[in-house]
């Protein structure tokens, strides 16, 4: 009997637009796994970690949700260089709202999510219109002038901050929060941006022209994006807020900026699995280089190059053209 | 008698800096006509589709659609109006499947103004549509990558785009360019079951030839100024449009 290799996802797509129709368990297994493995990894993690790498757990999930926060941006056509700007006013929003008026996090939180979220829409409303570097740079200079305006106005405890946030819970309740969000908005916005919705979105990064031919307003359809992004990002905030029991200006600092991109770039931007993956890889990694004390960010850098021209288009891309590359053997007829 | 037209167009310029793209244009369109507006290379007639569906601001002069004035309005409002164009410049979604280029304007919210409004599975109106324009039903081309495409239905694609909106109002810019005898002879009668259902056709042309043919009235652009209007046949033996085609004649020849 004769053989040859076939690939395992052939038999799949030849037979099936949207309705998948599977012959063998194999076949549900090679579905089944990219979607059944992440929830598994993420729930399992929390478990498997020592405290102190738990804690690092929480800041990889924030990271990673910032970066799904940018990558829906940037496959709206908007480039983010201030993802701070939304962290920032979500925490700031949960920390008022528990300092002053004393609502428990179980409110704030999700308050804050949704109020950050159109705050930031509401500040970017006006350079919508802008397109390219030009948004960036608007996006970028927001978070730096607020924190100016903390500073100098002295409101919200001005430098010092406001401290003692009602803590969460309980430790687990953090980490299963958190892992619980990161996967429903990976899972929720993948299914989005895959929908004619989310088609709708991506033309307008592609063609915007042929977007606004259809009698389409790009401006009501960027303000979603960016709501749902800014949304993503103050949910961030006002969780760490409750974490660190304090809400100053660090928030704003330009390291929740500047390590989402990284991780998208890294992991491989426009799939929001990639952005994922990119801070699953990169923020251990920079905890692991701990010990290099000051080569430290030396040793990061030279990862980072490494990551991007050797992959450019993203690990994420190339495991999951890999994946689609599985071959079986199938015995030839006759 | 004439009805009221549905396309009026006054006094439409456009300056760009110092140079004069558009100057001072005006001609109606009645319910139904097919117009060809033709002119050398330059000489204002993308401009004045630009202007028409006011993706370029227009510098002076009004558009009236249907007796209403649309050139305030922004280009998406003047698509939900009903008048939807084609580009020179065809520029689909090249990493998707061609039929799901369609979604985009298969979602547009005229299309749920349209009584009944071709709705539900976008997936399934976008192939239909397809199939109206040419792309066989059973030859897979409607599931092959944009960019995989041949110019030829890729042109097809962006008339089905327009269709998508069922506009009162096409304007086909340079439909025809780039494609072989063939490809034109089978778009034609495309656009002549469009004209059948009663719809307004304004093409922007340099296949003179085809456009002739199908054409009721055609104008004539030369340096931004409209220099000639009426029926091809009249219109081709007009001396200024003559002079704008081959040149001027000089007394030695």
């Amino acid at each position: 009997m004769k053989k040859r290799k076939e690939r395992i996802d052939r038999g799949i797509k030849v037979r099936s637009s949207d309705i998948f129709a599977l012959l063998s368990w194999r076949e549900m297994l090679y579905l089944a796994t990219p979607r059944i493995l992440p929830v598994i990894v993420c729930l399992s993690l929390p478990l498997l970690l020592d405290p102190y790498w738990q804690k690092v757990l929480l800041s990889v999930a924030v990271v990673a949700l910032l970066a799904i926060s940018w990558d829906i941006l940037a496959q709206t056509g908007m480039v983010s260089l201030g993802q701070a700007l939304f962290f920032g006013v979500g925490a700031y929003c949960s920390g008022v709202m528990n300092h002053y008026w004393g609502l428990s996090p179980v409110l704030t939180i999700p308050i804050a999510s949704l109020l950050g979220g159109l705050i930031c829409t509401l500040m970017l409303l006006p350079v919508l219109r802008l397109r390219g570097i030009y948004f960036s740079m608007v996006t970028l200079i927001i978070p730096l002038i607020l924190v100016r305006i903390v500073e100098a106005t002295k409101i919200f405890g001005g430098t010092e901050g406001l401290s003692g946030m009602t803590p969460l819970p309980s430790k687990w309740f953090e980490l299963y929060l958190i892992m619980a969000v990161l996967l429903v908005v990976l899972f929720g916005f993948r299914r989005m941006l895959d929908s004619d919705y989310g088609l709708v979105l991506k033309g307008i990064n592609d063609n915007d022209r042929s977007v606004i031919n259809a009698g389409i307003n790009i401006y009501w359809f960027k303000a979603q994006s960016l709501f749902f992004a800014g949304a993503i990002g103050a949910f961030c905030g006002a969780f760490m807020t409750h974490v660190y029991m304090f809400v100053g200006m660090p928030v704003f600092a330009l390291d929740y900026s500047i390590l989402p991109i990284a991780a998208a770039v890294v992991g491989g931007p426009g799939t929001l699995a990639g952005a994922t993956f990119g801070a699953f890889i990169l923020v251990p990694m920079s905890e692991a280089l701990r010990g290099f004390g000051g080569l430290r960010i030396v040793l990061y850098g030279v990862f980072l190059v490494v990551f991007i021209v050797a992959l450019p288009e993203g690990i994420f891309h190339y495991i999951q053209r890999k994946y689609h590359q599985f071959e079986r053997w199938v015995e030839v007829d006759k | 008698m004439m009805d009221a037209p549905i396309l009026k167009v006054s006094d439409l310029s456009k300056n760009f800096g110092g140079v004069r793209a558009l100057n001072r244009v005006s001609f109606d369109l009645q319910p139904g006509e097919l117009l060809g507006v033709i002119g050398p290379n330059g000489s204002g007639k993308t401009t004045l589709v630009n202007l028409i569906t006011r993706f370029v601001k227009p510098s002076a002069g009004d558009v009236f659609f249907k007796g209403k004035k649309i050139s305030h309005l922004p280009p998406y409002k003047i698509v939900r109006l009903g008048i939807a164009r084609t580009f020179q410049m065809v520029k689909p979604f090249y990493q998707l499947p061609a039929y799901k280029n369609m979604i985009i304007p298969l979602y547009s919210p005229r299309m749920r103004q349209l009584a009944g409004g071709r709705y539900g599975d976008r997936d399934a109106v976008a192939l239909d549509l397809l199939e109206e324009v040419g792309f066989e039903r059973d030859a897979f081309v409607a599931y092959k990558t944009a960019g995989a495409l041949p110019q030829g239905y890729l042109k097809r694609l962006e008339l089905a785009k327009a269709i998508a909106l069922q506009p009162d109002l096409y304007i086909l810019d340079e439909l025809f360019s780039g494609l072989s005898l063939a490809e034109v002879a089978s778009i034609v009668p495309i656009i002549e079951k469009i004209r059948m259902a009663g719809r307004t056709i304004i093409m922007i042309e340099h296949r003179l030839k085809e456009l002739f043919r199908i054409a009721d009235r055609v104008i004539v652009m030369n340096y931004g100024e409209k220099i000639a209007d009426g029926p091809a046949a009249e219109v081709m033996e007009d001396e200024a449009v003559k002079s704008a085609y081959l040149g001027t004649e000089t007394e030695d020849e």
